[in-house]
């Protein structure tokens, strides 16, 4: 299946992208992270959550739409 | 009344509508770049009674952004400088500022005496605070929170909706997630999601269309897309909040998750009589800061070093930019070392200070 990942906030300095595009064959959101995470090694330092379909999921929902989004939490005011 | 005209005629609120906003009582919390288009539109809109929490003063760097004040509020606090300025804007509505820090202990009395409140403030400590005595409160919480171009908005603890830490269950770690005074943002960035809020603050109090409860709406300001994300809520993030309800003014510490209490600036710094500064940058980092003399020990060394921190004194830490520095705050206060502060903008404020363009 092609994904397509966004990121938001400071996780865009990491990845250097607000979106990207990849084929995911295997099956939950932490398998997908295990990925991300190889990738991109400073992403496990960093708190975020991830949506599916525009719904926020826990890390063991199986992956079942291509549209991914990866949010952290913000601060400033 | 006059005033009021362009809300009566709309047939959606009328004096009916416009009566409801009369008796609203409306608690912002942060008189910062979210806090005053919130408060701004709030008080012009005719909220009759509004409070404004804030223990911060205006600076300079604050008027790119908080259109509140300006070179004559310089210097004073911003809740007592807001309330003066909105007074101007509608002085038919009762407005109380409230010149201090929001805490555990006076939080839930504040909040009991208002029917909606509002996040504008610019850290997880009080973040996490103001969701739980929201919570606790039984309070519709309007949060809002910006990241240099992004910003988020949501309606928690909306009649048994979700709240903040259905979606971030706990703090994170201090010194991780930088604000604007460390990262920078767009000036415009707050007035839009802050109008934002004061638009959900409106839609509450009105009972006109959808709050944007069980959402988070995420705006990007450079490629102007909005997504909406759905949230659900999660009973045991809320039942581990309400069942600290009694315990609650005295969990104090279970909010110091961050340490953004502890930052001091280097005029402020410079008043306090006996200090040690100690500079917490890899020893290769440029540029090099002699005029406090300060002690050098590199964050990854600072456990090792707790010898070199002289306890009699007050600790002014620094590294480039203050985000490394609250680290080391948070290291110290784990080691119970607590007269320790983490000094805004770093290394390049103390050089500013002594040498200004």
């Amino acid at each position: 299946m092609n994904l397509k990942i966004k990121y938001f906030g400071m996780l865009t300095e990491v990845t250097q992208c607000h979106e990207e595009t990849f084929l995911f064959s295997k099956s939950t959101v932490l398998d997908l992270l295990d990925i991300l995470f190889s990738k991109y090694p400073l992403l496990k330092e960093k708190e975020f959550q991830v949506a599916q379909r525009q719904i926020l999921v826990s890390r063991n929902t199986i992956i079942s739409d291509t549209e991914i989004a990866l949010l952290p939490p913000f601060a400033g005011g | 009344m006059s005033r009021y005209n362009r809300h009566i005629i709309l047939s959606e609120i009328g004096q009916e509508g416009q009566d409801k906003l009369s008796l609203a009582k409306v608690l912002v919390i942060g008189a910062g770049g979210l806090g005053c288009p919130v408060l701004q539109y709030l008080a012009a809109a005719g909220i009759g009674t509004l409070g404004i929490v804030d223990f911060d003063i205006v600076e300079e760097s604050n008027l790119q952004r908080q259109i509140l004040f300006g070179m004559s509020t310089l210097g004073e606090n911003k809740a007592l400088a807001a309330k003066e300025r909105l007074e101007d804007i509608n002085p038919t509505i009762s407005i109380t500022a409230f010149p201090e820090r929001l805490t555990a202990i006076n939080a839930v009395s504040l909040f009991n005496n208002y029917d909606i409140i509002v996040d504008g403030t610019d850290n997880f400590t009080t973040r996490y605070l103001i969701n739980d005595a929201s919570l606790i409160t039984n309070k519709p919480l309007v949060y809002g929170a910006i990241y240099k171009f992004e910003g988020q908005v949501a309606v928690f603890n909306y009649q048994n909706g979700p709240s903040y830490r259905c979606i971030f269950p706990t703090p994170p770690e201090a010194g991780s997630v930088p604000n604007c005074s460390e990262v920078g943002v767009l000036g415009v960035l707050p007035g839009i999601i802050g109008s934002m809020q004061a638009n959900e603050v409106l839609k509450l109090v009105l009972g006109l269309g959808n709050p944007l409860s069980g959402k988070l709406l995420c705006y990007n300001s450079l490629t102007t897309e909005t997504i909406t994300l759905t949230v659900h809520k999660s009973d045991i993030e809320i039942s581990n909040v309400l069942d600290k309800k009694d315990s609650f003014q005295d969990n104090q510490e279970v909010f110091n998750c961050e340490t953004n209490l502890s930052e001091i600036s280097i005029e402020n710094a410079l008043l306090k009589e006996n200090v040690q500064f100690i500079d917490v940058r890899e020893t290769h980092e440029q540029p090099k800061v002699k005029v406090v003399n300060p002690t050098l020990i590199p964050l990854s060394e600072l456990e090792q070093h707790f010898d070199k921190i002289d306890a009699e004194k007050d600790i002014i830490i620094f590294c480039q930019s203050g985000i490394r520095s609250k680290k080391a705050v948070a290291l110290l206060h784990k080691n119970n070392i607590h007269n320790c502060y983490s000094l805004k903008e770093g290394a390049l404020a103390i050089l500013e200070h002594y040498n200004p363009n």
